[in-house]
């Protein structure tokens, strides 16, 4: 468990102090949502229908902005292959890696959608659901980027590459969490989204440290 | 007794064979030196008996325990030809996280073994300005921290200066005057004693 917390910190540490690794995804979300009542309509009746799938898509893109750098660095400086050949459980290092991507990407998003909320005239009652849909779905999101992430490791310019084996995995979470917003609009229950992006979160958050773990040896091979 | 045993080895990179039908056993004390062209396989072989890739066909065992297994990834360590080391972090935190990752907890050490290989200053100096010689003085004082039995170590003695390659030998020496055994890939000419080569 030790190893958990040590690189848990390490990452932190290293991101804190190179800031813009993290805050690039972040002004991404906050610049391509502000854009949309400029090209769009700045009618509060049009924001506010379409701001939830907005704040959505942006959200899912800026998290796959940020996956490449997840085990870019590693990988370069050799920290990878040590990782791989530790007698430490690489599946516990690699959930603290998610879990710190977690914290520097998902969490702030989280933070900032309230703002982008109001900005889109969404009303009260719809920022908490859009809140409590982040809140479920962006630790699915690093999750299963990590797998994604940890195939393509060693590749060169491999964007894309990621962008297509990932985007599809976030499809099911996008239509969850978006209808579970427009539902709470029109006072519907929304318990059944809810329960879905739960389940996908328990069935990443057990599958995708080992699977990752796995993926990782390969491309390391 | 504790032997390193590689039996059967084979590996291909692309259309290349660079080895097959390899087998050889090491005995506690021993040092062995792979020697070899470029491109000859000697990182490969190193790699494979470090536990991050595996050959086409064989094995490497110690004690009875294959490679990847935990009890054997405890028994090792391996410095390769990349730094090993993250350049935002502080030469402690790199030295703490690499032998944690080693399954060893160091914060009493970490003073004693910077100041063993000549950073005692450098304590709390990023590890991005650091030159070549030093990055890997760091990497071996974690070397010197754990407590493997097999030190896997490619060209350890790229761009350390002459002392650093003298206590590196000395280390090497009193490791396997211990018990311990080394296997290690060069292209300069060294003085260690008990060396067998290996030509690939």
């Amino acid at each position: 468990m030790k190893i958990y917390t040590k690189t848990l910190v390490r990452d932190l540490k290293m991101a804190l102090r190179n800031p813009s690794s993290f805050l690039n995804p972040l002004l991404f979300f906050v610049i391509a949502i502000s854009l949309f009542p400029l090209a769009i309509s700045p009618e509060a009746h049009t924001l506010s229908n379409i701001g939830p799938g907005i704040i959505w898509v942006t959200c899912m893109l800026s998290v796959l902005l940020s996956l490449n750098a997840l085990f870019h660095y590693d990988y370069d400086n050799g920290v990878l292959e040590q990782m791989v050949i530790s007698p430490s459980s690489l599946s516990l290092i690699l959930l603290a890696k998610i879990t710190a991507h977690w914290l520097l990407t998902g969490l702030p998003i989280i933070l900032l959608s309230p703002l982008m909320g109001m900005a889109l005239f969404l009303d009260i009652d719809s920022i908490y659901v859009l809140m409590l849909t982040l809140l479920l779905a962006t630790p699915s999101l690093s999750l299963i980027g990590a797998i994604g992430a940890s195939l393509i490791v060693g590749i060169k310019n491999s964007g894309m590459l990621l962008s297509l084996l990932i985007l599809p995995l976030y499809i099911p979470i996008l239509i969850f969490a978006t209808s579970a917003i427009s539902q709470a609009q029109f006072d519907l229950s929304i318990s059944g989204q809810l329960y879905f992006l739960v389940t996908i979160l328990l069935i990443s958050l057990m599958a995708s440290p080992f699977v990752s773990a796995i993926a990782l040896k390969i491309s390391l091979e | 007794m504790s032997r390193l045993i590689v039996n059967d080895l084979s590996c291909q990179r692309g259309y290349t064979e660079l080895f097959s039908n390899l087998s050889f056993g090491l005995s506690p004390g021993e040092i062995l030196r792979i020697s070899g062209a470029n491109g000859s396989g000697k990182t490969s072989l190193l790699r494979i008996i470090a536990g991050i890739s595996s050959g086409e066909s064989g094995n490497v065992t110690f004690n009875n325990n294959a490679a990847g297994s935990i009890a054997y990834q405890s028994d090792i360590f391996y410095l390769g030809h990349l730094p090993a080391l993250s350049p935002e972090l502080y030469c402690k935190e790199n030295l703490d996280y690499l032998t944690q990752l080693n399954g060893i907890n160091t914060d009493r050490f970490v003073d004693d073994a910077l100041t063993n290989v000549g950073l005692k200053n450098y304590k709390y100096e990023y590890t991005a300005n650091l030159s070549a010689g030093q990055k890997r003085r760091v990497v071996l004082a974690a070397l010197f921290i754990t407590q493997a039995k097999i030190w896997l170590l490619d060209e350890p003695f790229t761009a350390l200066d002459s002392d650093g390659i003298n206590s590196l030998e000395n280390q090497i020496a009193k490791h396997c005057e211990n018990g311990g055994l080394c296997i290690l890939t060069t292209h300069q000419d060294s003085k260690l004693p008990n060396l067998r080569v290996l030509a690939l």
